[in-house]
């Protein structure tokens, strides 16, 4: 099954490292990972997206719990959680295609962030879902490059998330 | 200097000090050479080892025998990555260690240059935690961090790589500051209600046992173990790493379980419908195939840590924290609930119908050396190596509970028994210490014997010798047609002779005549002796499990 995780530890040199690594020995691929700094200073959050056995990542899940700069780690209940990804899609836009392709960013609420000649930059927001669908749909186009952030989340309510044991 | 400044290296011998180190068990090279300076100037005192992983298992030998943090030290590059064998078997067994690593100097990390290897990289998932230290400043409070974390909650290996130039470092001495660890908070006392629960599930069972692991050991959890076994009535199986838990002549005490374990030991387990596992994390080598383990039992896991509860084995009743906390407790609420209920007392009378007669010793066999030896010393710390004469250690010598028997249980570290034993004896001058050893094990840190004899410690060596390895040939001869190219030695090693060149003593016995004879002169010695045992070609360690289940073992008897 796959789970998004959160895990809120000392913002420091190696945690990643240390964090990813109890994926990887296990033979597990992160599907997605990102982090960034919190409102708490000198405190930064993962959401990591991993798909496995539930037993083991268990296993995994009190596992980070024991890294000495983790501070808590919380497997996402995805029925009250609010994810959202970010796309940069870079499109080489031809001239009979500047109608369809306006038409569809409006539809898709995607927003051009830059346009130097023929060569257009998107970028789209919304879950894992919205964005695999716009990508799919822009897909009709010539994509040049592309690029995702992979998920953050938070879980809804006043505690963003909690220790599911 | 002026007033108020210090150096890096200083500041970390004084915070190894004041740390309560007494003893460093290192080697020196270019990158560490500031900090041996500042040693010189301590009163702590330096073992300097032959190789760099005998330092590590001197250390980890002198915490199992202490209960004190063992700290060892080495230089940048080789010197670093000769330590990791010694810090990998400290993280398995959970014993601790504070590892000091000379590193190249801040700007040239990361260059390739003389001597230099990512250590915390190397040693992260073999490592509590670890440290790079970038300031002279940072070095007090790492260090006393890092000895914080070694010997709290589960215990463990803590590696803090200095460079050169930080050791090197002038810094003015109030730019030391704290850090606070707020991911870190090891639960230390058990849960009231779990323990509750835990005294009405010990009165419901009929048929109860106690596996008691190396956990008891690492807390010091033997009064506490003895105290609940007496109330209680009962009956007691322990893993390798828990042999010492409890007094191996007891009564109650039925003997190792596992995969090497004896018939009453696993049947015990087998029939048990309630398991109260002490301080254990359910390692391979006791459980034997899970889908078959305590098939009947509900199990009770009193673990510190909580990543081990469920890890292989689901509880039933998990407590978690420490047994030194959790057992008087659970003690007494069981006392006042009673003593054992006649079901339990029927149930140990039917165990002991499966205690098999230990086969009778031979000439010079190992189980027989092991018996005369277990006669010969009182009450000593036992330390083993890694292979078939550990097997024998655990199954025909017995200990006394406490800090008395120390092994490899979870890397399995051949080479491991020398270096442990010698920084056992370091730690503990007031106990005889006994190294039983194969010559396969033996030889893989031969070179501590020089350590042994410097060092002035008294050290009786028994090698099982019989040109081979033989829990390897055992495997091989089960599971792979007995293809025995690679396990037989060519050369008839006579470690009596190689111990004397070392400045030792040497016997060696090849008839039961000279046996005892050894024994009492290795006792008497002051020094290291090795007695060289010629054992010849050896029968199998047994009992081995072989099926699918504790109880398809086969006993053997012809030891």
């Amino acid at each position: 099954m796959k789970h998004t995780m959160s895990i809120l530890c000392d913002d420091t040199p190696g945690v990643m490292t240390r964090i990813s690594g109890l994926f990887s020995r296990r033979g597990f691929n992160i599907e997605s990972l990102t982090v960034g700094h919190t409102e708490l200073p000198g405190k930064s959050r993962f959401t990591i997206v991993v798909e496995g056995n539930d037993h083991i990542l268990e296993q995994v899940r009190k596992q980070l719990q024991k890294l000495i700069h983790v501070i808590k780690v919380w497997d996402l209940d995805l029925e009250r959680t609010i994810e959202r990804e970010h796309a940069l899609v870079k499109i080489e836009v031809g001239d009979q295609e500047r109608a369809s392709i306006l038409q569809l960013i409006t539809a898709l609420q995607a927003r051009i962030v830059s346009s130097n000649g023929n060569i257009w930059v998107f970028e789209i927001t919304g879950d894992t879902a919205a964005v695999d669908s716009a990508i799919n749909l822009l897909s009709q186009f010539q994509i040049v490059e592309s690029i995702r952030t992979g998920k953050i989340a938070l879980e809804e309510g006043s505690e963003s998330g909690r220790v599911r044991s | 200097m002026k007033k108020g400044k210090s150096v890096g290296a200083k500041s970390l011998v004084k915070s190894l000090e004041k740390a309560g180190t007494e003893v460093l068990f290192g080697y020196p090279g270019g990158a560490n050479l500031p900090i041996y300076e500042a040693l010189s100037r301590s009163e702590i005192r330096c073992i300097l080892s032959r190789h760099e992983q005998g330092a590590a298992h001197m250390a980890d030998g002198y915490a199992r025998a202490t209960g004190k943090t063992g700290v060892c030290m080495a230089t940048s590059g080789p010197g670093a990555t000769n330590l990791v064998t010694g810090i990998a078997t400290a993280y398995m067994d959970s014993s601790p260690m504070v590892a000091l690593t000379g590193q190249v100097s801040r700007g040239m990390i990361g260059n390739d240059a003389f001597q230099e290897v990512d250590i915390t990289g190397i040693t992260i998932p073999i490592t509590k935690h670890n440290y790079l230290v970038q300031k002279a400043s940072q070095i007090a409070p790492t260090i006393e961090e890092a000895f914080y974390l070694a010997s709290t909650g589960r215990r463990g290996p803590v590696l803090v790589d200095i460079p050169k130039d930080v050791q090197t470092e002038e810094f003015a001495s109030q730019q030391e500051r704290r850090r606070s660890l707020e991911g870190y908070n090891p639960t230390m006392k058990g849960h009231p209600g779990q323990i509750k629960r835990a005294v009405s599930m010990i009165r419901e069972a009929s048929r109860p046992v106690i596996i008691a692991g190396g956990g008891v050991f690492l807390a010091d959890g033997f009064d506490a173990l003895a105290q609940f076994v007496e109330t209680t009535g009962m009956p007691v199986v322990h893993t390798l790493m828990g042999k010492s838990a409890f007094d191996n002549r007891h009564p109650l005490n039925l003997g190792l379980f596992g995969y090497h374990g004896r018939k009453i030991a696993n049947t015990a387990v087998t029939k048990a419908d309630l398991v109260i596992a002490i301080g254990t994390r359910f390692g391979d080598r006791s459980t034997g195939p899970l889908s078959a383990f305590a098939p009947e039992a509900r199990i009770i896991h009193i673990d510190i840590d909580p990543a081990e509860i469920g890890k292989n084995v689901p509880a039933y009743l998990p407590i978690v924290g420490d047994i030194t906390n959790i057992l008087p407790r659970l003690t007494e609420l069981c006392s006042s609930a009673g003593t054992a209920s006649d079901h339990q007392k029927s149930w140990l009378d039917n165990l002991q119908s499966n205690v098999s007669t230990p086969p009778a010793a031979g000439d010079i066999r190992t189980s027989g050396i092991l018996r005369s030896a277990a006669e010969v010393f009182q009450d000593p710390i036992v330390v083993t190596d890694v292979g078939r004469h550990q097997i024998a250690a655990a199954q025909y010598f017995p200990v006394s509970s406490g800090r008395t028997f120390i092994t490899s249980g979870g890397l399995g570290t051949m080479g491991f028994g020398l270096p442990a034993a010698i920084g056992a004896a370091i730690g503990r001058p007031d106990k005889e210490v006994v190294l039983i050893t194969g010559d396969g094990s033996f030889l893989m840190n031969i070179q501590e014997l020089v350590t042994a004899r410097e060092t002035g410690v008294h050290i009786a060596v028994l090698v099982m010798n019989d040109s081979r390895l033989g829990m390897i040939q055992q495997l091989q001869d089960y599971f792979y047609e007995g293809r025995f190219d690679v396990s037989k030695f060519e050369t008839d090693i006579h470690f009596e002779r190689i111990a004397e060149d070392f400045g030792c003593s040497g016997i060696r016995v090849d008839s039961s005549d000279g046996l005892m004879k050894a024994l009492n002169e290795a006792s008497g010695n002051d020094g290291v002796t090795v007695i060289d045992c010629a054992v010849g070609e050896e029968d199998h360690v047994y009992p081995m499990v072989t099926g699918s289940n504790l109880l398809e073992l086969v006993e053997g008897g012809a030891q």
